[in-house]
């Protein structure tokens, strides 16, 4: 069942453009970096920018500091928009429904494939990062935030730490998604109202005087996964960000659950 | 007590104020093919959805297949096979890739027969060919065929079939009716909906007749056409005089067209009444009856026209 829907969902040609273009970020921004000759001075321009001309394995965290905000999200609202109120506009929900595939069993494959879209998302953004930067610049020991140097295999591990972290900050937003999906039956609606939280949730955190509601928001600690490269990592707002998702998540997936077994389907 | 394989009592379901079913007391009995009829919004489809658990009564309870609903589902919907307010496929995914989804959407096993059960259904709805197209491709007709397909793709022991021929050209309506008399033959009960009498009449062993909700005329096909008044069509060149004596003969509901006063027997023999209008110097140039058919029956019980009923 999980395959299928995972077959189901992988299949489709959109789910892959999203991918291919989530993945095209980091390539783009590479090719710009090396175009521009020395690259920006350090200290300048967006996190760890200054860095890929010396590692290339910089990339990929560029590559997740630029589509986190944006390009990441609004490939996570799409799937999650999608998940059930796209069922329900194609028709196929009622179909699936007397199968019979149970509404709970049927939202959490739903849930854990989105989560899986996530992962996959993320992971192409860090997989193309890694290629582009080592075809378009030398690779080596990885010099931390703190000045430390780690060897390249320490320094790939924390690496794909971060990219683990990235994927699960966008989980969050995925709950959101699963639960808006649930209330309508024109996906376009779930998919707008998701990335119209981020939007929201974005701009409240750069509103200094909001800055008593900034630790409740879903998207204040998500660029956080930059501290693993500290030595050593500093745990402090990672943890914070793990706790808003885990809670965002439990929030809206009962509420999606709630909503879900309880709706007449009428599409 | 023959056995059911839908019962319903006193099902209701409101949306808003109104009541969309309403208190529909359905007695589909096992091995019958039951036609379900009623005009566009009379509350077929809704009745439908609850039967497969789709949306909840306001009231009443009702049994599939002897288990009741909806606490039965999961035990019951997989020996249901249904098509539902028309097919519903990914438009992404080819024929065969759709009903493989379908099939393997649910937990029931069968994993190991899955290619051979779809290859069946799909030659066995005439899609055999077109298996390999994408679902975006396909018309209309073959959209359906592929719902049946699905419908089949498993032994059922109950179909559930709304409006099944939509969109089919005539050819396709009659293998469609072909395909019903087949499944009735291999002993499954097959509910099929329609707002058309025409399409289900020459399958149908029961009718149950749906209007605003309610049920106005449940019963085997025998009993419903038995119904009907038989008629009395004079054909003359005095209509009026010929009413007069008609009415004079205690005959009910005398119309007039042109030439033609047609009226309800109640009871008299058209022997008589032709005797009657003979000496009554009344021209008779033809003189017919006919039973009321199961059409007109349908007609008189929900109003006649294109209006949708609510």
């Amino acid at each position: 069942m999980w395959l299928a829907e995972m077959s189901l969902l992988f299949r489709r040609v959109r789910t892959r453009v999203l991918i291919l273009v989530v993945a095209l970020v980091p390539v783009a921004t590479a090719i710009a970096v090396r175009l521009s000759g020395d690259g920006p001075s350090p200290g300048s321009g967006p996190r760890f920018f200054d860095q890929i001309t010396n590692n290339g394995v910089f990339a990929v965290l560029a590559g997740l500091t630029v589509t986190l905000p944006v390009f990441l999200p609004l490939a996570v609202a799409i799937v999650a928009g999608d998940a059930i109120a796209g069922e329900a506009n194609l028709g196929t929900l009622r179909y699936v429904l007397t199968r019979p595939v149970g509404r709970t069993r049927l939202l959490v494959l739903k849930g854990t494939t989105l989560a899986l879209f996530c992962f996959a998302a993320t992971f192409a953004v860090a997989v193309a990062g890694l290629i582009i930067g080592a075809i378009l610049f030398p690779i080596g020991d990885v010099t931390t935030l703190s000045g430390d140097v780690l060897s390249l295999p320490a320094g790939m591990l924390r690496i794909g730490l971060a990219a683990v972290l990235v994927a699960l900050s966008l989980l969050g937003l995925a709950a959101i998604g699963l639960f808006f999906s649930t209330l309508t039956d024109a996906p376009v609606g779930a998919m707008a109202g998701t990335v119209g939280v981020a939007i929201l949730s974005g701009v409240l955190n750069a509103i200094p005087q909001l800055s008593a509601l900034h630790p409740f928001l879903l998207t204040h600690y998500w660029l956080s996964f930059g501290d693993v490269l500290r030595t050593p990592v500093y745990w402090n707002q990672i943890l914070l960000n793990l706790l808003v998702q885990g809670v965002v998540v439990a929030i809206f997936a009962t509420a999606a659950w709630s909503r879900f077994t309880s709706k007449d389907v009428l599409a | 007590m023959i056995d059911l394989a839908i019962q319903t009592e006193g099902l209701t379901k409101r949306l808003g104020d109104a009541a969309v079913v309403d208190k529909l007391d359905l007695a589909v009995p096992q091995g019958s093919v039951y036609g379900f009829l009623g005009p566009n919004g009379s509350g077929k489809t809704t009745t439908i959805r609850m039967l497969l658990g789709l949306i909840w009564p306001t009231a009443g309870s009702y049994r599939v297949l002897g288990e009741p609903m909806p606490g039965a589902n999961a035990k019951v919907l997989p020996k249901v096979g249904a098509l539902i307010e028309g097919p519903a496929f990914y438009p992404w995914l080819t024929g065969r890739q759709n009903l493989r989804r379908m099939d393997a959407a649910g937990s029931d096993g069968q994993r190991k027969t899955r290619r051979e059960r779809i290859d069946a259904a799909l030659a066995r709805v005439g899609l055999a060919a077109a298996a390999n197209k994408r679902f975006r491709a396909y018309s209309l007709g073959m959209k359906q065929r592929l719902g049946l397909a699905a419908a089949l793709l498993r032994p059922r022991s109950l179909l559930i079939l709304d409006e099944p021929t939509n969109g089919m050209d005539p050819q396709g309506t009659r293998e469609i009716r072909n395909l019903v008399r087949e499944l009735a033959g291999e002993g499954s009960t097959v509910f099929l909906s329609s707002h058309l009498l025409s399409e289900v009449e020459q399958v149908c062993t029961h009718v149950g007749i749906i209007s605003v909700g309610k049920m106005v005329a449940q019963g085997s096909v025998e009993e419903l056409r038995g119904r009907g008044e038989a008629m009395l069509r004079v054909e003359t060149d005095d209509a009026s005089g010929a009413a007069k004596v008609l009415d004079r003969l205690g005959l009910e509901a005398i119309t007039v067209t042109g030439e033609v006063v047609s009226a309800q027997l109640d009871g008299q023999r058209p022997e008589e009444c032709n005797r009657e209008l003979v000496l009554a110097g009344v021209g008779v140039r033809s003189l017919t009856t006919d039973r009321r058919s199961l059409e007109d029956a349908f007609v008189a019980l929900t109003g006649e026209g294109f209006d949708v009923a609510r």
